[in-house]
C-alpha cells in the first residue's frame, strides 16, 4: 500500500519535472502562424474587419481576439481555411456570405475630382483630373473606399451578375 | 417557369421508397411471426401487440418533442418494424412492461436520440434487447415450451391476459430452457453434446419451429424463406447473411471436428437461436451495416465469429444480439477503410497507369 | 464479340415506343430564328455579320475563337435582325449573345457551300479542318468541338474509333431514327472520321433495344470489313463515353484522363452524319434531329429542325400539350436540364424536348438518408454517393473531393434508385460549382495581391523620385547660391 503511494508520487514528480523542462527548452519563439494567416487574407487592406489592415487582422486572429469569420470579402471559403489553420471548428451557416460587389461609376455624374482613384488599393479606377473615371470590374475587390469619398455620389456598388460560365446549381432545399 | 426552387434531375425514378422497403421486410417476417404467435398462443399475441404499439407511440412522442412532421415519419414504417423485430426477440410469455420498456429503449435511446432515422449507430432492437437482458435477467431468460393456440395445454384468453398483464409471473409448469441454454448448462455439468441434445429430434424441432425460444428463434425454415425473398427483391444483398452464417458454420465445423463431444455441430448452431433471424433481418439492417461489398463481407464474418465465440466460450447461451452490436460499433471504421475502387483509379486512389503494366506507353 | 461488364448502372423504363415508330419529319421554317453564339464547349464565337445584313443559307455568321471553339452558320437565308442577349438554352434562364435571323422564305444556299467529290482523297488534317469549318460539335449533347477530337491523332497513339449509337437515355429516339433512315450517310461519315483519326478499327455500338437500327447499320456496313456493328446490353449509362469504351475494350479510362489515353476516340452517330454532310456536300451544321416526346405532348415525333428554332414551334407542330406539363426538359430524363421557357431555341446539342406529365415525374418529398447503399450499388464509377452528399450537406466540400466528387459523371443512377428521394446529383453539381467559384475567388485574391503590390511599388517609386528630385533641386539651389556668393565676393574684391 505504502509502496504503491510512493511509486505513484515519484512517477508524478518525475513526469512533472520532465514536462517543465520540455516547456522551457522546446518552446516556440514567435508565431509563424501569423504569417501563414496573413497569406490567406485578401491583402487589400480594406478595413471592413475593423482592423487597420490585413497584418493587424492576422495578428488578432492568431491571438484569438478576432473570430475566424471576421473577413467579409473572404466569405465562407476564407472562414473555412482560417478555421482549418487555427484548428477550430466553426458553424459556417452563421457566416453571412456578403454578396460580392463591384464599383460602378455613373459617368453622367462624375466630375473628375480624382479622389477615388487615388484611394483605390488595386488601381482598378482609371481616369485623370477633370476626366471621367471608370472602373475595371475584374480588378475591383468591393472594398468601398472609393464609394466613401466620392463627392458627387456617382459610384454605385453593384452585385456581380452570374454569367453562363459562372452559374451553378444551388444546394437542394431539404423538406424534412 | 421557376416559381418553385430549382430542382435538379434526374426526373425519372424507380418505384422505391422507405415505406415500401419496410413493408417488404415486414411481409418477409410475417409467415414466421404468424407461426410463432400461433405456437405460443394468446400471451404472445398480447405481448407482440403491446410492443409494436409502444414503439409507434414512442416514435410519435419523440417526433413531437423534436418538432418534426408526424405523418411523414410515422408512415415510413421504421418504428413499426423496430417494434416488430424487438417483439421477435422477447420471451413470448414475458410481462407487458418488458415490451413497453423495450420499445421505449429501442425507439428513444436506440434511434431518436441519435438524430432520427438513418442516424443511429447501433441497431435499435438489439440495443433494447441487450439493455433488457442485462436489467431484467429473470424475465428475459424465462422461456416456456410452445403451447399452440387452441391446443389442450394452451391458456385461454382470460389466463393469457393474466400471464401478460397480471402480476403473477409465469406458470412454472410449462417453463423450459431453449436448446442453446439447455446445451450450455448440460455441457457445464460435464455431459457431452449428444447426451444433452438427445438425438436429432431437436434439429427437426428447431427447423420446423416446435422447440422453445423467442418468436424469432422458432421457425428457421420460414425465416429462411423470408430472407431469401428479401434477397430476391434486392432489399438486402446476400453478402452479410452468407458471410455471417458461413463463418458461424465454419467455426462450428472446425471445433466440432476437433472435439464432437464438447462442441455442437454446425447445423445445430445454424438452426438454433436467432442465427437466421439475425443474419437476414437484423445484421442486414440498412442503417447500421457497411455500405461497400467488401465491408459487408467483413461485417458478416465478424458477426458470425462473435456469435460462435459468445455462444461457446462466454457466459450467455445466445450471442447474436451482442455480436451484432459489437460489429455495429465497427461499421464506421469498416466504411472508412473498405471503400469500393473508383473507376479509373487503382485501390490506393491513384489514376490507373497502363504504362507500368506492359511496358508500353 | 466479347463484351465486358460495367459496374452498377440502372434499368429505367425506356419509354421509347412513344416516338420510336415516327419517321423523321422536316419542321417548317419558323418566322424567326435565334442562333446563340455559344452552343459548344469552349469560347463563344465572334460575330462577323451586322444588323440588317442579308445572309444566305450556310453562310458563316460567327467565327470560332481560339483552340476550343466552333463557328456558327446561318440555318437559312434571310436578314439579320439583331445581335444581343436572349434567354439561353440553359437551366439558369440567363441571357446569351444571340443572332436573330428573319428567314426570307427562299432558303437559298451560299455559293461557298461546295462539297468534295471524293473526300477520301483528302489528307486527315484537311478532313479535320473542314469539320472545324463546318462548326461540327458532339451532337450527343456534350457539344465538344469534333475537329479537336479528330486532331487527337497528333498527340495520342489511337487504334479504335467507337461510334456511340447507344442512346441510353429513356424517351429519346433521334439517333435510332437517324440510323434507320440514313444508314448510308452515317457509314460514310464514320469512315471519313476513321480516316481523319488514322485508325483501322471501327466499332459501331448500338444498344439491343434498337434491333432495326442494328440491322440497318449492319446492311450498310456490309461493304466495309473494318466497321463492326456491336450490340450492347440495354443498361443506363451505357452511352457514357468511359463506360462504353470499358464495355467494348475492357480497359478503364485513367481518372482525369481521356479515352484517347487508351487509344480510343468516341463520336456520336449524328456527328458522323454531320461530317458526311460537311465533306460530301459542303454543308455546315445548321440543323439536327430532335425528339419531341413525353406524356404531356399530344403527338410525339422526331423532327428535323433548323438550329435556332424556338421550342414552342416544335411543341405546336406536335399538337401542343394535353394539359400543363409538370416538367419541361431538354434532353432525356436522367441527365436532361430543366428549361426556363419554351422561347429558347434549339441548339446544336439539343437532342430532345421532353414534356413530362405529373404521373411520369413522380416527385416525392426528400427523406433522410437511411444508408441503404442502393446508390453505391448503382454507381457506375464505384463511388459512395451517400457519403459525398453527407459531406456536402455538412459544408466540407474538400473532403467530398477526397471521396471522389470530381470522378462523378453526374449520370443520375444514384438518385434514380434512392428510396429517400434525395436529389444526390444536385448536391454534386452544387459542390462542383461551389468549388469552381472558390477557385475563381482564390485566383482573384492572388491577382488582387499582385495589383496591390504593384501599386505599392508604384507609389514608392513616385515618392523616391520626388525625394531625389527634391534633393537634386536642393543641391542645385545650394550650388547656385554658392556660385552667386562666390561671384559677389569676386565682384567686391
Amino acid at each position: 500500500m505504502l509502496s504503491a503511494i510512493l511509486i505513484i508520487a515519484l512517477l508524478g514528480i518525475l513526469m512533472g519535472t520532465a514536462l517543465g523542462f520540455a516547456a522551457k527548452f522546446f518552446a516556440v519563439e514567435g508565431n509563424p502562424l501569423k504569417d501563414e494567416i496573413e497569406e490567406l487574407l485578401p491583402g487589400s487592406q480594406c478595413g471592413q474587419c475593423g482592423y487597420p489592415g490585413c497584418s493587424p487582422a492576422a495578428e488578432a486572429v492568431v491571438n484569438s481576439e478576432a473570430p475566424v469569420t471576421m473577413c467579409p470579402p473572404g466569405g465562407k471559403a476564407l472562414a473555412e481555411a482560417l478555421a482549418e489553420k487555427m484548428g477550430v471548428s466553426i458553424d459556417l451557416s452563421a457566416v453571412e456570405e456578403k454578396e460580392p460587389v463591384v464599383a460602378f461609376v455613373h459617368e453622367h455624374l462624375c466630375v473628375g475630382c480624382t479622389k477615388c482613384f487615388k484611394r483605390c488599393p488595386t488601381d482598378a479606377i482609371v481616369g485623370g483630373p477633370k476626366q471621367i473615371h471608370a472602373v475595371f470590374g475584374d480588378a475591383c475587390t468591393g472594398c468601398e473606399k472609393c464609394y466613401e469619398v466620392c463627392p458627387t455620389e456617382c459610384i454605385e456598388m453593384r452585385p456581380i451578375q452570374a454569367t453562363l460560365q459562372t452559374w451553378y446549381w444551388p444546394m437542394p432545399v431539404k423538406a424534412a | 417557369m421557376h416559381e418553385a426552387p430549382l430542382l435538379g434531375g434526374p426526373y425519372a425514378h424507380e418505384k422505391v421508397s422507405i415505406s415500401r422497403t419496410m413493408l417488404w421486410v415486414m411481409l418477409a417476417l410475417l409467415p414466421a411471426t404468424a407461426f410463432g404467435l400461433f405456437q405460443f398462443g394468446w400471451p404472445a399475441i398480447f405481448l407482440f401487440l403491446v410492443t409494436v404499439i409502444s414503439a409507434v407511440v414512442a416514435e410519435s412522442l419523440s417526433l413531437w418533442i423534436m418538432k418534426k412532421p408526424q405523418k411523414l415519419f410515422l408512415l415510413d414504417g421504421s418504428a413499426l418494424l423496430t417494434g416488430w423485430l424487438l417483439a421477435m426477440t422477447l420471451p413470448p410469455w414475458a410481462p407487458w412492461w418488458i415490451g413497453v420498456v423495450g420499445a421505449l429503449l429501442a425507439i428513444v435511446i436506440g434511434k431518436q436520440v441519435f438524430g432520427g432515422i438513418g442516424q443511429n449507430l447501433f441497431n435499435p432492437a438489439m440495443v433494447a434487447r441487450v439493455a433488457l437482458l442485462i436489467s431484467f435477467p429473470l424475465e428475459m431468460t424465462l422461456f416456456s415450451s410452445p403451447q399452440p393456440l387452441f391446443s389442450v395445454g394452451a391458456p385461454d384468453l382470460l389466463e393469457s391476459l393474466e400471464i401478460t398483464f397480471g402480476s403473477a409471473g409465469q406458470i412454472d409448469a410449462v417453463t423450459s430452457a431453449t436448446p442453446l441454454g439447455h446445451v450450455k448448462t448440460e455441457l457445464s455439468r460435464g455431459l457431452t453434446v449428444d447426451e444433452a441434445l438427445g438425438g436429432t429430434d431437436t434439429l427437426w424441432q428447431l427447423g420446423l419451429g416446435t422447440a422453445t425460444g423467442s418468436l424469432g428463434e422458432i421457425s428457421a425454415v420460414l425465416l429462411l424463406a423470408g430472407g431469401l425473398l428479401l434477397i430476391y427483391l434486392r432489399i438486402i444483398t446476400w453478402h452479410i447473411p452468407i458471410a455471417m452464417l458461413g463463418t458461424l458454420a465454419l467455426l462450428a465445423g472446425m471445433f466440432h471436428l476437433i472435439d464432437p463431444a464438447s462442441y455442437s455441430s454446425p447445423l445445430f448452431h445454424l438452426l438454433s437461436g436467432a442465427a437466421i433471424l439475425g443474419a437476414f433481418f437484423i445484421a442486414t439492417d440498412l442503417v447500421t451495416s457497411p455500405v461497400s461489398i467488401r465491408g459487408q463481407l467483413l461485417f458478416g464474418a465478424g458477426c458470425g465469429a462473435l456469435v460462435y465465440i459468445i455462444r461457446t466460450f462466454a457466459g450467455y447461451p445466445e450471442g447474436v444480439a451482442f455480436a451484432i452490436l459489437l460489429m455495429n460499433a465497427c461499421t464506421p471504421l469498416i466504411d472508412h477503410y473498405l471503400k469500393p475502387r473508383v473507376y479509373g483509379r487503382d485501390r490506393s486512389g491513384e489514376p490507373l497507369n497502363y504504362a507500368d503494366e506492359d511496358g508500353e506507353a | 464479340m466479347r463484351l465486358f461488364r460495367i459496374r452498377g448502372g440502372v434499368h429505367p423504363d425506356d419509354q421509347k415506343t412513344l416516338s420510336a415508330g415516327q419517321a423523321i419529319e422536316n419542321l417548317p421554317m419558323p418566322p424567326l430564328l435565334h442562333i446563340p453564339l455559344q452552343q459548344h464547349i469552349g469560347a463563344p464565337a465572334e460575330p462577323l455579320v451586322k444588323r440588317g445584313q442579308l445572309v444566305r443559307k450556310g453562310q458563316l455568321l460567327a467565327r470560332s475563337q481560339g483552340m476550343i471553339s466552333a463557328p456558327v452558320h446561318a440555318p437559312t437565308s434571310g436578314r439579320v435582325m439583331g445581335i444581343g442577349g436572349y434567354p439561353a438554352h440553359h437551366a439558369s434562364g440567363l441571357l446569351v449573345r444571340t443572332i436573330t435571323l428573319k428567314p426570307d422564305g427562299y432558303d437559298e444556299w451560299d455559293d461557298d457551300c461546295e462539297g468534295v467529290p471524293d473526300p477520301f482523297t483528302l489528307a486527315p488534317e484537311e478532313i479535320a479542318r473542314r469539320v472545324a469549318q463546318a462548326g461540327i460539335v458532339g451532337m450527343g449533347g456534350a457539344t465538344f468541338p469534333s475537329a479537336v477530337k479528330l486532331n487527337l491523332r497528333k498527340r495520342y497513339a489511337l487504334h479504335t474509333l467507337v461510334i456511340n449509337g447507344a442512346e441510353c437515355e429513356p424517351y429519346l429516339t433521334c439517333d435510332d431514327r437517324l440510323m434507320r433512315e440514313r444508314a448510308e450517310d452515317v457509314r460514310d461519315g464514320v469512315l471519313l472520321m476513321a480516316r481523319a483519326l488514322g485508325v483501322e478499327k471501327i466499332l459501331f455500338a448500338i444498344e439491343n433495344n434498337k434491333p432495326q437500327a442494328q440491322q440497318c447499320m449492319r446492311n450498310a456496313a456490309r461493304s466495309c470489313p473494318e466497321l463492326r456493328v456491336v450490340g450492347l446490353p440495354t443498361r443506363y449509362p451505357m452511352g457514357s463515353e468511359k463506360h462504353l469504351v470499358q464495355t467494348l475494350v475492357g480497359k478503364e479510362t485513367p481518372a482525369r484522363g481521356l479515352t484517347a489515353d487508351i487509344g480510343v476516340v468516341v463520336h456520336n452517330v449524328a456527328t458522323a452524319a454531320a461530317v458526311h454532310d460537311a465533306l460530301r456536300h459542303g454543308r455546315p451544321l445548321i440543323s439536327r434531329v430532335v425528339t419531341v416526346t413525353g406524356g404531356a405532348i399530344r403527338q410525339p415525333r422526331n423532327l428535323h429542325v433548323p438550329i435556332g428554332t424556338p421550342l414552342d414551334h416544335l411543341a405546336k407542330y406536335c399538337g401542343g400539350f394535353h394539359d400543363e406539363p409538370a416538367k419541361l426538359i431538354s434532353g432525356g430524363p436522367m441527365m436532361g436540364q430543366p428549361l426556363p421557357s419554351l422561347r429558347v431555341p434549339v441548339i446544336k446539342g439539343s437532342n430532345g424536348l421532353l414534356a413530362l406529365s405529373k404521373d411520369e415525374v413522380r416527385s416525392q418529398v426528400e427523406m433522410p438518408c437511411i444508408r441503404c447503399a442502393s446508390c453505391v450499388n448503382a454507381c457506375p464509377c464505384g463511388l459512395v454517393p451517400l457519403n459525398m452528399a453527407a459531406h456536402i450537406r455538412a459544408g466540407s466540400l474538400e473532403s467530398s473531393v477526397d471521396l471522389g466528387l470530381l470522378d462523378c459523371i453526374a449520370c443520375g443512377s444514384c438518385a434514380y434508385v434512392c428510396p429517400s428521394h434525395i436529389p444526390l446529383v444536385q448536391y454534386f453539381n452544387y459542390a462542383k460549382g461551389e468549388l469552381a467559384a472558390r477557385q475563381r475567388a482564390q485566383h482573384k485574391q492572388g491577382e488582387t495581391k499582385r495589383l496591390i503590390e504593384a501599386r505599392t511599388e508604384r507609389m514608392e517609386a513616385i515618392k523616391k523620385a520626388k525625394r531625389e528630385a527634391m534633393a537634386k533641386r536642393k543641391k542645385e539651389m545650394a550650388a547656385k547660391k554658392a556660385a552667386e556668393a562666390a561671384k559677389a565676393e569676386a565682384a567686391e574684391a
